[in-house]
């Protein structure tokens, strides 16, 4: 009996309509899909127009200035990388210990779940937010200490300092870093953990040896999330009082900073159309930093792979 | 997979039953034979026990095929085992009662010897021991199979006294020796029915009750051990 | 290392009894509300094999994981009765959890290599339990008892993935036999591999029970009659029945054993 003739009336006419759609919906589904990558091609190339004849070695080498000829982006730069780099240190160890405890530690307990909550929350919080905290906690440390004071050599409180500016943003940046880092963790396999205990080890030796190496690819690309979203901060740096004219690049975590957003829109806000270009230069800048900082993650992450079969 | 494996032992055991019957029947009939001296059952019987032949060669490969590609275990394996030992003693029985009714041309044409030759009656009972080892095996019940086991004492009595008997007429009376000898070799292939009803009835006991009861004065039963 | 009995090649029933490693008592197991294994006394005979079979949802799995109390590892679940490991009682005495683990090791259903060469995943263990000998030494003589030697002699430095599957799980009892274990216990370990696999990881651990203890579950019945000195049948959480392996496959004394190893459920 023949498929059309028993159930299947007039297969062939719907087989049409159903290709149809089919094609339809790749159809539309590619659209949708080329509407965000157009959009970003076209800023891309208007910022590129605009910055590319201004970024001169002078221009990464200068100080800000008055006029847009001689404005340049050192101060920013190198105190994005100084406060950028201070809180990978903070809050990656603190993040990726965090996010083994809630996973690989913890019960299902009450406490743990609200813990959980609260991270997930945290994690929506607005940035500016994050610079009033840090202008409290950090920056004036509840105005407890005095202007001077200082405890084992650390001055306190860190003022308007690139360490206070790392804790905040460590803070703004941390819970996304442990929600991505509980992902990754929770991707490894049960059955690798069970192997390593049923072979007489500890938990921190299964964890240390077998999952987190396994889950360092997630990881990483969760500091690269964290560590990318912490450089473009631009409102809870200016909040906790990041200075926007900076003629000096910090020369140790007490020192007052700029940062590359907080220049970029600080040109961007001047009415003369060459800090324009100037700010695009600047953004330039700033995406590189970024593309470089997602290569050397890959790399790492490559790295790791392979180094893994040994 | 199983229910093809239920539906198989089922089978086994209608086939094995159908083959009882026909060995009841060549038994029936070897006994009516004798009784009314009829040697045209020769004929008929020697059908009927070609017939027994047959149904042992389709049931032995139907058993075949079953161990292949079920591996029966615990009581089903015992099951098929028992239905193999029985298939074999029953073709023999039809063997056997075939071989009574070719004896009887030499019985036929003599005068009866009218000693208490109970050989009517012999076959009587052996019967009924057939008939019920095959019913033990149909209702799975252990203790109608020992009282099978039981009986056969008395069948081999019975043998005795009629081997005596007539070796002494046989001394007496050298015209009756024809007779006397086709008598002889009736009884004992009687007792010999009787011997494989007993056999059925054993292998009875072991699928109902696992225990294999043959050979009662070797001690040390092998493959018997207290379970912990 | 276990002291060693006289090696036997074919499941016959034992002169004398042999010294239980392994013994549970009067043990129930409950996750939360239910419960998995209820009032289970069982011994488990050294240098023979064990098989513990039952329908899915048994319990026998659950058993098992109580040996090494990796049931810890399960949020919720509960242990009650005695668990002794040569007589001692691992839940209650001072014994260590991760000791336990050294002394009696676990293969799983699916074989869970590291993802690190053949090499490290044997030597790993040892290390971190802080093995001194010879690593080249206990390499090659766990691979060789776990009948995998000859295929990986060249290539220990591999990744431990690139092995098929009866080969990974070859490595994985490889792996446990390195900790020296007096205790080997496999749940299910070739229910993911092809006939010919586990053709050979059976033979593997019929060479097993010369030196070691082991117990195996199993849902396939004839592999319990191919390797097991003794089997245990479990049917919701209680155990029916445990016996040698012939008779229990020849003449099993309860019925609900009878129906389920002749196919009438489960």
């Amino acid at each position: 009996m023949r498929r059309d003739e028993y159930h299947f009336e007039g297969f062939a006419s719907r087989l049409v309509r159903r290709r149809a759609k089919d094609r339809l919906f790749k159809w539309a589904a590619l659209l949708a899909t080329s509407v965000g990558f157009v959009a970003l091609a076209v800023l891309l190339v208007g910022v590129l127009r605009a910055g590319l004849p201004w970024l001169t070695a002078d221009f990464l080498d200068n100080f800000p200035s008055r006029t847009p000829a001689k404005a340049g982006f050192k101060a920013a730069f190198w105190g994005s990388l100084w406060v950028v780099g201070l809180t990978t240190l903070i809050c990656v160890p603190i993040g990726v210990a965090g996010a083994v405890y809630l996973e690989e530690y913890s019960g299902k307990k009450g406490f743990h779940k609200l813990l959980e909550l609260l991270i997930a929350n945290l994690a929506g919080v607005p940035s500016i937010l994050y610079g009033m905290l840090g202008l409290i906690v950090f920056v004036r440390m509840f105005n407890i200490p005095a202007e001077d004071a200082s405890f084992l050599g650390v001055q306190l409180p860190f003022g308007r300092s690139v360490l206070a500016g790392a804790c905040t943003l460590s803070l703004l940046v941390l819970p996304v870093l442990i929600m991505v880092t509980r992902e990754a963790l929770r991707a490894v396999p049960e059955s690798l953990r069970l192997a390593a205990f049923g072979l007489g080890a500890t938990r921190w030796q299964c964890v240390r040896h077998h999952v987190l190496p396994a889950a360092s690819p997630g990881i990483l690309t969760g500091v690269v999330l964290a560590l990318s979203r912490a450089l473009g901060e631009t409102a809870p740096l200016v909040v906790m009082g990041a200075l926007t004219y900076v003629a000096f690049t910090p020369e140790s975590v007490f020192d007052p900073f700029t940062a590359m957003p907080i220049q970029i829109f600080n040109w961007a806000s001047r009415p003369q159309a060459d800090f324009q270009s100037v700010a695009a230069a600047g953004i330039i800048v700033l995406l590189a930093v970024l593309l470089g900082m997602n290569a050397l993650v890959i790399l790492l992450r490559n790295r790791a792979e392979k180094s893994r079969i040994r | 997979m199983s229910e093809h494996l239920h539906r198989d032992l089922q089978q086994v055991r209608r086939d094995v039953l159908a083959m009882g019957g026909l060995a009841e029947e060549a038994l029936d009939l070897a006994r009516s034979a004798y009784t009314n001296r009829d040697e045209s059952a020769a004929r008929s019987l020697k059908q009927l026990d070609r017939k027994i032949d047959r149904m042992q060669l389709d049931i032995d490969d139907h058993i075949l095929k079953l161990l292949a590609l079920h591996q029966p275990v615990a009581g089903d394996l015992r099951f098929v085992m028992a239905a193999m030992k029985i298939v074999n003693d029953l073709e023999r029985i039809g063997d056997l009662a075939a071989a009574i009714s070719f004896r009887l041309v030499h019985i036929v044409n003599s005068p009866p010897l009218g000693e208490k030759v109970r050989i009517d009656e012999m076959m009587l009972r052996v019967a009924a021991m057939l008939r019920n080892a095959l019913n033990s095996f149909v209702e799975g019940d252990a203790a109608l199979a020992r009282e099978v086991i039981r009986t056969d004492d008395e069948i081999d009595d019975m043998n005795r006294e009629h081997l005596t008997t007539l070796i002494e007429r046989m001394k007496r009376d050298p015209d009756a020796v024809d007779t006397a000898v086709a008598q002889i070799s009736i009884s004992r292939g009687v007792e010999r029915i009787a011997d494989l009803a007993t056999n059925i009835a054993e292998d009875v006991v072991f699928v109902v009750e696992a225990q294999d009861i043959r050979h009662p004065s070797l001690s040390a039963k092998a493959g018997e051990e207290s379970n912990p | 290392m276990s002291t060693l009995t006289k090696a036997r090649s074919i499941p016959t029933k034992v002169p004398s009894p042999p010294r239980a490693v392994l013994e549970v008592r009067g043990l129930d197991v409950h996750y939360g509300e239910t419960t998995a294994v209820r009032d289970v006394t069982l011994e488990v005979p050294e240098n023979q094999v064990l098989a513990i079979i039952g329908p899915s949802g048994c319990g026998k799995s659950t058993l098992l994981r109580c040996f090494n109390r990796m049931n810890d590892f399960v949020p919720g679940c509960r242990v009650e009765g005695e668990v002794l490991l040569d007589g001692v009682d691992i839940h209650r005495s001072s014994l260590d959890a991760v000791e336990l683990r050294q002394r009696v090791g676990m293969v799983f259903q699916r074989p869970n290599p590291f993802p690190k060469s053949i090499r490290a995943n044997i030597t790993w263990a040892p290390r971190m339990a802080g093995f001194r000998g010879d690593l080249h030494e206990l390499v090659e003589r766990t691979l060789r008892e776990a009948a995998l030697w000859d295929e990986v002699r060249d290539k220990l430095n591999e990744s431990a993935l690139s092995l098929s599957g009866g080969q990974q799980q070859r490595l994985c009892i490889a792996r446990s036999l390195a900790m020296s274990p007096e205790v080997l216990l496999m749940d299910e370990p070739c229910s993911a591999l092809d006939p010919i696999a586990t053709g050979r990881i059976e033979e593997l651990i019929r060479e097993l029970r010369e030196h070691y203890t082991v117990a195996i579950v199993t849902h396939n019945l004839q592999q319990a009659g191919r390797i097991a000195d003794r089997t245990a049948f479990m049917y919701q959480g209680v155990l029916v029945e445990v016996g040698e392996t012939a008779d229990l496959f020849t003449h099993p004394r309860e019925k609900k054993t009878e129906d389920y190893i002749t196919g009438r459920f489960g």
